[in-house]
């Protein structure tokens, strides 16, 4: 068989032929029910997202096409679509797309953009099947369609109330044109039966018994395991190695150099010895035994304590603009009041459950790889070119993700079992240790603030100039960037919302000595932790409560297109238009009052406890939280409560929305907290999770209270949007309870021996 | 060669002695229920039960199991019906659910022992078991249903 042919089979096995098949795209939805269209999809540009196959028995298989990492994209895109179908939930299954740019549209699941990009063509997936199968009962009745509905798996004659179920209804729907574009109507919000509602995840009992299949758990006969040892250092290479002790290990059946391609290499391998052997023990000891002498390269010299001095001297002079808005400089200078600080966050590591793993298997020329990936595009793409094959012959299938953070969205990994695969000629596993994943991985950038602000007599800030340096992810993929756009600041620093007359939000020369990536809400983190924690030291400086000095700030309600106040080009506004998604400063103050109210801000707390409030939109969405802690006498933090208030537009799971700010407060704890990537000649000083701490059970929340706005309006992100203001809420809290300021993360000991349950510790406040 | 039973099923290993449990799971038996998270004992994705005792698998060497019963998340119960089970189901803890196999059975240990948990208890006996997701707040709430059904 020919690779199209192959690929033609597999794509109708995965949809079913013989079924009703419908795909939506961005040029509108088509039926594909036969071979011939299907085979005729893959090769034109129509790229449908979704795939909808109604089969005869009256099973739906529906393709998810996004990846599934904890945030619910295998429940919460096949909802909408059988809600809108009226198909019934538990006839419905859903098939793991494979990588496949042509058949699927952007597959990249980062950036919370799942149901903010598709929602819309999810709904009409659905009504349109739902259209179809009422136009085919009424042709079998005779009848107008206009007496016939659809409800929960069939069509029903209203008058008679005879019933025609979904699956009966395929052959006749086979032969019908699709519905005319009036008789698609999307449901009315009181139609809908599970969008909005609280639906339960499909993969509950597979990962509740341990037969959920993630990225490290696939099994291929013949399949070899490797570990690698990695340059230690970002752009080393091997310059000799002995691999005479590592092949007396019983197990061990190879050793290989697999090549340092030039730094920057993107998403390509950091090459690296690899312990190739008959399972995962042998191949670890194997790599132990490894003797290798390193040549560091142009990174050796990096130390974050060295490092830290440089940040915080580039953001002491004028930086290219990001936003520049009235004359900060004139204002600054003419203010009754005027406060500077400076923050510093230092790099972080993903550390997501699963460590990166990848299955491949090389035979024939083409390549197959099973992956948790959130990009499978991109490993296609990469192992195309890395093992110089035709990107048809490379088959990339998504198992769950185990976690990913956004370090799952770099397919370096798969691109080194590929490679293996190849050189081995048999299947091989790659699997990374947690020291691998915590020295080696894409981290999220340091960063260092500073921010100085002037207010007038009665506390009112009239001016803001907000200065960040951070190595820029541009720098992974491109020699010689030294800092990032002014792009990367409107991911939560120069599109404030704030209502002051002079802003300048300026961007500092940093130049990136290691692997500079993704980071669940990438740059917003550190934007959202300095901007939160000065808003506090401004209402703090001024003597006013911080909640209300934050509802000032923000000031009357308006929409503002940040275009056309002050950014500068390219004024992105996280793939959004300002017309779609204008910042809405109505949402902004809603969420503040809405936390304010939930949490019972402003009433006493016990000593040592204390609040702390935050607001920040990011990726198009609107979230304000309290989080409450208790500081022990030994400086140990915890969260008794945090209170969360999220504008994300039409939230269609609210559970997983609920659970993914759960999780957002709890990683704003670790990032905030505990955890710090920190380098010394080059290398990465912590390796497992004894040095590079995250939060646990005795620190987490007692209580995670979310309140989800109600609303109709174009959905925003979720995945993301809890993380920026977890951090400063969180070290406002700190300072209310104890009086101490944290301007350098993580926490760590700073509270030790300082703090306590004091009795003047004024934790009642706020 | 090593005697031990696994989820009831006699097995003999004679490979390496020093070999962690977990990878005689994963890789010999193939039971990739059990997770590898750190191969330290710091996260407990592994968590398994040796003779009831809810152990680190990546800590457990191959020598220590002459004649033990080793009990997985595969294993916990016949239907995947154990208490903890559906009590996770019912409040939809797992996000990626990756480490969720060790959360249950260092739960399951806990409830064996202390069948009315505290805050202070569960939190003390599941401290060990990362969670980079975030579920903490929900299996706290599930134990706590599971430990309700316990007559």
């Amino acid at each position: 068989m020919t690779q199209p042919d192959m690929e033609r089979r597999r794509f109708v096995q995965m949809l079913g032929v013989g079924g009703l098949v419908i795909a939506a795209g961005p040029l509108g939805i088509r039926r594909l029910d036969d071979v011939e269209s299907l085979a005729a999809s893959l090769a034109d540009p129509f790229s449908p997202h979704a795939y909808v196959t109604l089969h005869e028995d009256g099973t739906v298989t529906i393709i998810c096409h996004r990846s599934e990492m904890g945030q619910g994209i295998r429940t919460t895109m096949p909802l909408i679509i059988a809600d809108e179908m009226e198909a019934d939930w538990s006839r419905c299954r859903v098939a793991q797309a494979v990588g496949d740019e042509t058949k699927y549209g952007s597959q990249n699941t980062d950036g919370s953009t799942s149901i903010r990009l598709f929602l819309a063509k999810y709904r009409e997936a659905g009504a349109t099947v739902r259209a179809l199968l009422e136009n085919a009962a009424a042709k079998e009745w005779g009848v107008d369609v206009k007496t016939v509905r659809a409800r929960q798996h069939q069509v029903v004659h209203d008058r008679t109330r005879r019933t025609l179920g979904f699956g009966a209804l395929v052959a006749t729907a086979r032969t019908l044109p699709m519905p005319d574009k009036s008789r698609v109507r999307v449901k009315r919000p009181v139609s809908r039966r599970w969008q909005g509602k609280k639906m339960p995840s499909i993969d509950l009992v597979p990962m509740t018994t341990g037969t959920a299949t993630y990225g490290a758990d696939v099994r291929l006969p013949g399949m070899k395991t490797a570990v690698i040892a990695h340059p230690p250092v970002w752009g080393g290479k091997v310059k000799s190695f002995d691999a005479k002790a590592a092949l007396a290990i019983p197990g061990v059946e190879k050793v290989i150099h697999i090549p340092e391609p030039p730094i920057p290499a993107g998403y390509n391998t950091l090459g690296g010895i690899a312990v190739v052997a008959r399972n995962t023990w042998a191949a670890i000891k194997g790599r132990e035994a490894l003797e290798i002498v390193w040549e560091d390269g142009p990174n050796a010299g990096y130390d974050s304590v060295a490092y830290k001095a440089t940040l915080e001297a580039s953001v002491r002079k004028p930086g290219k603009p990001g936003r520049t808005l009235g004359d900060a400089e004139r204002a600054l200078a003419a203010a009754a009041k005027r406060l500077e600080r400076e923050y510093y966050m230092p790099h972080l590591s993903h550390a997501q459950m699963e460590p990166v793993a990848a299955i491949a298997r090389f035979a024939d020329g083409k390549l197959e790889t099973w992956a948790p990936t959130q990009s499978p595009q991109d490993a296609r793409k990469v192992i195309a070119d890395y093992l110089k094959i035709d990107i048809a012959n490379v088959t990339v299938n998504v198992t769950l993700l185990g976690g990913a953070f956004g370090r799952k969205s770099k397919p370096d990994f798969v691109a080194e079992a590929a490679w293996l695969s190849k050189e081995v000629g048999a299947p091989v596993r790659v699997q990374w240790t947690r020291e691998d994943d915590l020295r080696n991985s894409y981290y999220h950038t340091v960063a260092a603030h500073r921010l100085e602000a002037g207010m007038d007599a009665s506390g009112t800030v009239t001016a803001w100039r907000h200065r960040v340096a951070h190595p820029a992810i541009d720098a992974t993929f491109a020699p010689n960037v030294e800092g990032s756009g002014p792009d990367e600041l409107t991911n939560g620093a120069s599109d404030i919302p704030f209502a002051i007359p002079n802003v300048s939000v300026e961007i500092c020369p940093a130049k990136a000595y290691t692997r500079i990536g993704w980071y669940r809400s990438v740059n917003a983190i550190h934007h959202g932790f300095a901007i939160g924690s000065f808003v506090d030291e401004l209402a703090v400086e001024a003597g006013k409560d911080p909640a209300r000095f934050l509802l000032a700030l923000l000031g009357p309600n308006r929409t503002v297109d940040l275009s056309k106040d002050g950014l500068v080009a390219p004024a992105s506004n996280y793939g959004g238009t300002w017309d779609d998604y204008p910042l809405d400063i109505a949402r902004a103050r809603h969420v503040v009052e809405l936390a304010m109210q939930k949490s019972g801000w402003g009433t006493p707390l016990p000593n040592g406890r204390g609040r702390g409030i935050a607001m920040h939109r990011s990726f198009l969405s609107y979230v304000a939280m309290v989080v409450e802690v208790d500081v022990a006498a030994d400086g140990t933090v915890t969260v008794p409560k945090a209170t969360v208030a999220v504008d994300a537009g039409f939230v269609a799971n609210p559970d997983r929305a609920r659970s993914q700010m759960e999780g957002a407060v709890i990683m704003g704890m670790s990032n905030t907290l505990y955890s710090e990537i920190s380098f010394k000649d080059g290398r990465v000083v912590q390796a497992n999770y004894p040095t590079y701490q995250v939060t646990r059970m005795r620190a987490a929340p007692h209580v995670v209270d979310v309140h989800l706005v109600e609303s109709e309006a174009l959905p925003g992100g979720i995945g993301e949007p809890g993380v920026p203001p977890s951090g400063a809420a969180l070290c406002n809290a700190i300072y209310a309870a104890t009086k101490v300021r944290i301007r350098q993360l993580p926490v760590g000991k700073q509270l030790a021996g300082a703090v306590g349950r004091t009795t003047d510790s004024g934790s009642a406040h706020g | 060669m090593i005697s031990l039973t696994v989820n009831g099923a006699r097995r003999t290993f004679d490979g390496d002695p020093a070999m962690p449990l977990l990878w005689y799971l994963r890789d010999d038996l193939e039971l990739t229920g059990t997770k590898y998270g750190c191969g330290v004992g710091s996260c407990g994705a592994c968590t398994v039960h040796v003779e009831g005792r809810a152990v680190r698998a990546c800590q457990t060497k191959m020598s220590d199991l002459e004649g033990r019963g080793v009990t997985t998340i595969e294993g916990l119960h016949p239907k995947g019906e154990h208490r903890l089970q559906v009590a996770w189901r019912e409040i939809d803890v797992p996000q990626c659910g990756y480490c969720q196999s060790g959360q249950i059975m260092k739960a399951a240990e806990l409830l064996g022992s202390t069948p009315k948990p505290t805050d202070q208890q569960i939190d003390n006996a599941m401290n060990g078991n990362i969670c980079r997701c975030g579920t903490y707040p929900r299996i706290r709430s599930a134990i706590k249903a599971a430990a309700e059904k316990s007559s």
